[in-house]
């Protein structure tokens, strides 16, 4: 659902409390709404004490691999001998995911604010976010922002600049990122050595999501025992998160939960459930990269990082795609092979020839040529994609494989054995 | 249109430069404006010649094939000259399932532009499938130049075609 909408009386509203609210995207309408008033206590507090603060307070890191925001940026050299970078990822480009974009659309002085903390904290002089290319309505909505804020002073002598993406999924990786930056191809780079030691530009870089940055003034007005105390199942999961649900549901869009929240009640309350007449039959919790879901797990999941793995899955970037019974999983775990076949920069050879290999083994299958055999390889190269690269995009392309044989299988057979009439792929 | 017999004119001059200057300010290293500047190109030409690589490889000291080596990695770069209104439309999973292909065959038929990548014979349309906008929850999301447009069906599409013509 588009904005403004009523938040579901379920929801926590934290950072989604001005989407739909024009004036919150001026300065003027920031500031009286108590906007950059975190920013302005941040600025005279030691950085140390802010790293602890946000330690404490349990976040970690909404782009999708769940890191300890605290920890990360207690990483960047305590003795500063280099220019220190932070990058913001804002290339929101995980099929199933659309948060960030409704953070910069909404309430893009939060952005902001929570950047200025960040590069207090880590000591960064410099900071790009990196907004992806196709956004361009977030990107104008930023670039207002950021000269109404500037002209107010109020980033010190920070500096914040934008930098447009290019079209390239891979740049959303944190290392392909900076050589994006750099004026480079989006290829990953080999870690370590690790950003904080060498990042962008050779400087010690700390890199986070927008999602993760705009929870940082929340936790630094409320005070990290408030925000800890957002929590619904596993302590380890801490704060509110914004899901994006999209797919086969009545009511597609963003909601906000606390940690922990039952994935069943946020599909069937929260996005008015499926739609009429039609049965769930599949859910990604975290965006594409990872496991598939089918309905039991679904029904039973929670929603923070240790329920996802329970269930054999990840919160990911929370991400949810949602599949109904009239969904054939063949054809849309092909679709999703073939986005990252698409993806690939094409540096490993695991996920260059993998992910297309993968893609046309699909295809095959679903055009009525697959054989039995065709299953068991597509385990194997899963296998082999898995774990072994620079990166892992190649194990996000293996995740939808691999957990959708093992669990639409009959599916998969119906093709191969002619019980289902091919179609074109 | 610049073609082989008529004179280049340069890309970075007066407000472009001024703009790639500003740029300029914002790296360590010059090479990092590489992005901005070719979008500025892109911007100024509505796409990416070889000549145009070349002048951004000056600019910024590069080599042409370093240029045209990133220039090919990022898909938004155009390499050959589109219709005037250039059409992105995601048929990812998501969007698949909630029916992106109808909107892509409603567009490619109501703009003339027929098949996927082709520009239609009058120069307006340039229809292109994309993976993931980043909008999912609003399918199917069409990219239609600068305008990004949420919940696109094939229902929309005349409309939606008329307005740009
Ligand atoms: C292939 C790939 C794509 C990614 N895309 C994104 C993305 O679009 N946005 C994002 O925030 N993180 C993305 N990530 C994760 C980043 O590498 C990084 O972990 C994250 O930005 C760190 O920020 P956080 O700790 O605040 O989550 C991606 C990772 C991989 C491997
Ligand atoms: S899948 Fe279409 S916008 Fe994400």
């Amino acid at each position: 659902m588009g904005y403004p909408h009523k938040p579901h009386p379920r929801e926590t509203v934290v950072l989604s409390k001005h989407f739909g609210d024009p004036e919150a995207r001026t300065y003027k309408g920031w500031v009286r709404r108590g906007g950059y008033e975190a920013l302005k206590n941040a600025l005279a507090t030691d950085p140390a004490a802010i790293i602890e603060e946000v330690k404490t307070s349990g976040v970690r890191g909404r782009g999708g691999a769940g890191f300890p925001t605290g920890l990360k940026w207690s990483f960047m050299p305590k003795e500063k001998t280099k220019p220190h970078y932070l990058c913001v990822n804002a290339d929101e480009s995980e099929p199933g995911t659309f948060k960030d974009r409704e953070i910069m659309r909404w309430t893009p002085h939060a952005l902001l604010e929570g950047t200025a903390i960040a590069a207090h904290a880590i000591r960064a002089e410099v900071t790009y976010i990196y907004v992806r290319g196709e956004f361009t309505e977030p990107l104008a909505i930023l670039e207002k922002a950021l000269a109404e804020a500037s002209t107010a002073g109020v980033f010190g002598n920070m500096k914040i600049y934008l930098h447009r993406g290019a079209g390239a999924y891979i740049c959303g990786e944190e290392t392909a990122m900076m050589n994006s930056i750099e004026g480079k191809r989006g290829n990953p780079r080999i870690k370590p050595p690790f950003p904080a030691a060498a990042g962008v530009f050779g400087m010690p870089t700390t890199i986070n999501n927008v999602e993760t940055l705009v929870a940082v003034p929340h936790i630094l007005k409320n005070g990290a025992a408030w925000y800890k105390g957002l929590s619904l199942s596993n302590p380890k999961s801490t704060g509110t998160k914004l899901f994006s649900v999209c797919g086969h549901l009545a009511k597609p869009g963003n909601y906000e939960v606390t940690m922990g929240f039952p994935l069943k009640d946020l599909l069937y309350e929260l996005g008015g459930g499926m739609r009429p007449g039609r049965t769930l039959k599949a859910c990604i919790p975290g965006g594409s990269s990872v496991p598939i879901l089918n309905r039991e797990e679904s029904e039973s999941c929670l929603l923070d990082y240790e329920g996802c793995v329970e269930k054999g899955t990840m919160l990911g970037s929370g991400g949810v795609i949602v599949f109904d019974d009239s969904t054939d999983m063949v054809y849309q775990i092909m679709r999703l092979a073939r986005f990252y076949a698409h993806e690939s920069c094409a540096q490993c050879t695991q996920c260059r020839e993998g992910t297309a290999w993968t893609t046309r083994i699909l295809e095959r299958i679903l055009t009525g040529q697959g054989a039995m055999k065709d299953l068991d390889l597509l385990l194997d190269l899963a296998d082999n994609m898995t774990g072994k690269t620079i990166c892992v995009l190649s194990d996000s392309c293996a995740a939808p494989v691999v957990s959708g044989i093992k669990k639409f299988k009959s599916e998969f057979e119906a093709y191969i054995t002619g019980k289902k009439r091919p179609v074109a792929a | 249109m610049s073609t082989a017999t008529q004179e280049y004119q340069a890309v970075f001059a007066g407000k472009t430069r001024a703009q790639l200057d500003e740029i300029l300010t914002r790296y360590p290293a010059k090479q990092a404006a590489l992005l901005p500047a070719l979008w500025l190109v892109q911007r100024e030409r509505g796409w990416i010649s070889d000549r145009s690589m070349t002048e951004v490889a000056e600019v910024l000291g590069l080599t042409p094939a370093y240029v045209k080596g990133v220039v090919t990695f990022y898909t938004m770069y155009h390499q050959h000259p589109v219709g005037k209104n250039f059409v992105q439309v995601c048929t990812t999973s998501p969007c698949n399932i909630c029916g992106a292909e109808g909107v892509v065959r409603a567009l490619l038929e109501h703009t003339g532009a027929k098949d996927l990548g082709a520009t239609s014979p009058d120069g307006q349309w340039t229809v292109i499938e994309v993976e993931c906008l980043g909008a999912c929850g609003f399918a199917t999301p069409v990219l239609i130049n600068d305008d990004f447009i949420e919940s696109v069906t094939p229902e929309k599409v005349p409309e939606l075609v008329r307005k740009y013509r």
